[in-house]
């Protein structure tokens, strides 16, 4: 360890967000030490790949965000597979497995967050998988390799991406979801409705409405039984939601509300000298109504900037970056930029190509998110022009796309 | 097996070695360096890892894909003519000693 004699930065979780936290705490000049708590084995690693891609080998190398040296360069105590079991505010450290205690400065709580575990009986049986971690990944990769009938429980992302993955590795792909609609929560149903067809028309199976009872086998899973059917099945993933790890905040007495409750420097309430970001963390956003917990690299990567760069010294604002998200099933590219509430006004568009969709949300006619499929640059302009806050209405949009208003006006700039 | 130069924006080089068929993001995440973001992992999803092909090379890189050379309009740092997204460049023994230069800023 770090020998400086005086205790520095203490980050727990070796994920995107605490990469973010140690990578920018030296980028910024910060001299002290900087130890990163990783329960994990691996070097932090990238998670969309896991469930966009069948990994069957150990391909540590690809998902990795950056290899070891990056550590050792730049003096970052990495402990791989060492967790924190507990902290203690009032004295300022924290107990690690082993039973030792660290002194920090300032702690940094970047625990990311877990799956809800699949509330039916059979789901311990054999082949049934949740997929999280690289290890999962690996596992369901390996899975594939022999799966002929997998389902898929729960149609958020995780379980869409899967399901196109198991589709192209040729095995009968059932997603089966309980409400009535895929991504509930995260999508609008205007585009909702456009990509279960395209996971129709690429031969998933979606039963939407549908309750799982038992999953049933002698030994390794061979049926899922639901609300309305008994569907053969070799492999099972489901992906349900996941739930802040904040344990370790809430059993110190820190205000915890599904979620590491942070002020807008992303400081825990009760504490300052503790932070919280990434999927462990509910913040206040200028965007959203209340505090809230989003679940994305973006916002992993860019809450661990701004804490990074303000225990170095350096001047912070609130925390405000827009928020977006990505996710590829298959040959469907969805991304969103901003944050949509369901009172939104939704306003479809296709693009240029049938391919091609955007679906624009206005609030108090101003528009405040953008659903696309297979449609980047219409993301990047939306991104850019949410970024700047520049004010779009619905009719700056009639018969035209954000790409070619965003481009308009960068060319005025550019004139003026 | 090819080696790509970084000119990075305070005016130092970073030389890289990958094998052919990597593509130029992976080859600059893998060996940390700086200013390639790549939020999204190579997906054509983010433009975070956005480059300047040196101009004396650009033809042999090739020009943007379709996707490419539509995003490539939203980068963070000016478009020029050299532009390409990293992850979209595939390396190969023809780009052997490539030089590429780092933009200010990606996101
Ligand atoms: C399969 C999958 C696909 C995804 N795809 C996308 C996508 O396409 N686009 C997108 O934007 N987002 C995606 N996400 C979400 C994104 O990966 C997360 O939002 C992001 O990883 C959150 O970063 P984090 O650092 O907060 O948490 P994590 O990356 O989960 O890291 C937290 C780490 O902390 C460790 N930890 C927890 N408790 C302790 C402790 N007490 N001591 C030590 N270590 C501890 C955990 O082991 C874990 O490794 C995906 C997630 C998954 C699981
Ligand atoms: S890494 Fe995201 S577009 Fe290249």
């Amino acid at each position: 360890m770090t020998t400086s004699g005086a205790p520095g930065v203490v980050v727990v979780g070796g994920g995107q967000a605490g990469f973010s936290v140690a990578s920018t705490l030296r980028a910024s000049g910060y001299g002290g030490p900087v130890t990163v708590f990783a329960a994990e084995p691996h070097l932090p690693y990238q998670r969309p790949p896991l469930s966009k891609k069948a990994h069957t080998d150990h391909d540590d190398l690809r998902v990795s965000l950056v290899p070891e040296t990056f550590y050792r360069e730049r003096d970052i105590d990495l402990r791989l597979g060492d967790d924190v079991v507990a902290l203690d505010p009032a004295a300022r450290t924290v107990r690690i497995r082993s039973g030792l205690s660290v002194p920090y400065a300032h702690l940094v709580l970047a625990t990311g967050a877990r799956n809800r575990p699949l509330p039916v009986p059979g789901a311990d049986l054999d082949g049934v998988h949740a997929l999280r971690s690289l290890d999962d990944a690996l596992a369901i990769g390996r899975a594939l390799t022999t799966a002929r009938d997998v389902v898929v429980i729960g149609g958020g992302f995780i379980g869409l991406e899967l399901a196109q993955v198991a589709r192209a590795r040729g095995a009968h792909v059932t997603v089966v979801e309980l409400t009535d609609r895929l991504l509930s929560r995260a999508l609008s149903a205007e585009v909702e409705s456009h990509v279960r067809e395209r996971h129709e028309r690429a031969g998933v199976r979606v039963l939407t409405g549908t309750a799982v009872r038992v999953l049933e086998g002698s030994g390794r899973v061979e049926r899922v039984v639901t609300s309305g059917a008994v569907l053969p099945a070799d492999l099972v993933v489901y992906g349900i939601g996941a739930a802040p790890r904040d344990e370790l905040a809430r059993d110190a007495g820190l205000a915890v509300d599904d979620g590491v409750l942070v002020d807008e420097q992303l400081r825990s309430v009760s504490d300052p000298r503790i932070s919280a970001v990434g999927d462990c963390a509910r913040h206040p956003h200028p965007h959203a109504d209340g505090p809230v917990r989003l679940e994305s690299v973006q916002n992993a990567t860019d809450q661990g900037v701004l804490v990074g760069r303000r225990i170095a010294g350096q001047a912070s604002a609130p925390y405000e970056s827009l928020p977006w998200f990505w996710s590829d099933q298959g040959d469907i590219k969805l991304q969103i930029a901003g944050l949509r509430a369901p009172s939104d006004d939704v306003r479809l568009t296709v693009g240029d190509s049938p391919e091609r969709l955007a679906a624009y949300a206005f609030r108090d006619g101003l528009l405040v998110a953008v659903e696309t499929l297979n449609w980047p640059a219409e993301h990047l302009a939306a991104r850019r022009l949410l970024e700047r806050r520049t004010p779009v209405t619905a009719s700056d949009l009639t018969g035209t796309t954000l790409g070619a208003l965003a481009r308009a006006r960068r060319a005025a700039e550019v004139r003026a | 097996m090819p080696t790509v130069i970084f000119q990075l924006p305070d005016g130092t080089e970073r030389k890289v070695t990958a094998a052919s068929g990597t593509a130029l993001m992976q080859a600059a995440v893998s060996n940390g360096v700086p200013g390639i973001v790549a939020e999204c992992g190579g997906n054509a999803s983010c433009a975070t890892c956005h480059v300047y092909v040196d101009a004396a090379q650009s033809e042999s890189a090739g020009p943007p894909n379709d996707v490419e050379d539509e995003m490539l309009d939203f980068t963070a740092s000016e478009r020029r003519p050299t532009s390409r997204l990293s992850c979209q460049l595939q390396l190969s023994d023809a780009l052997d000693g490539l030089v590429v230069h780092v933009p200010e800023e990606q996101v």
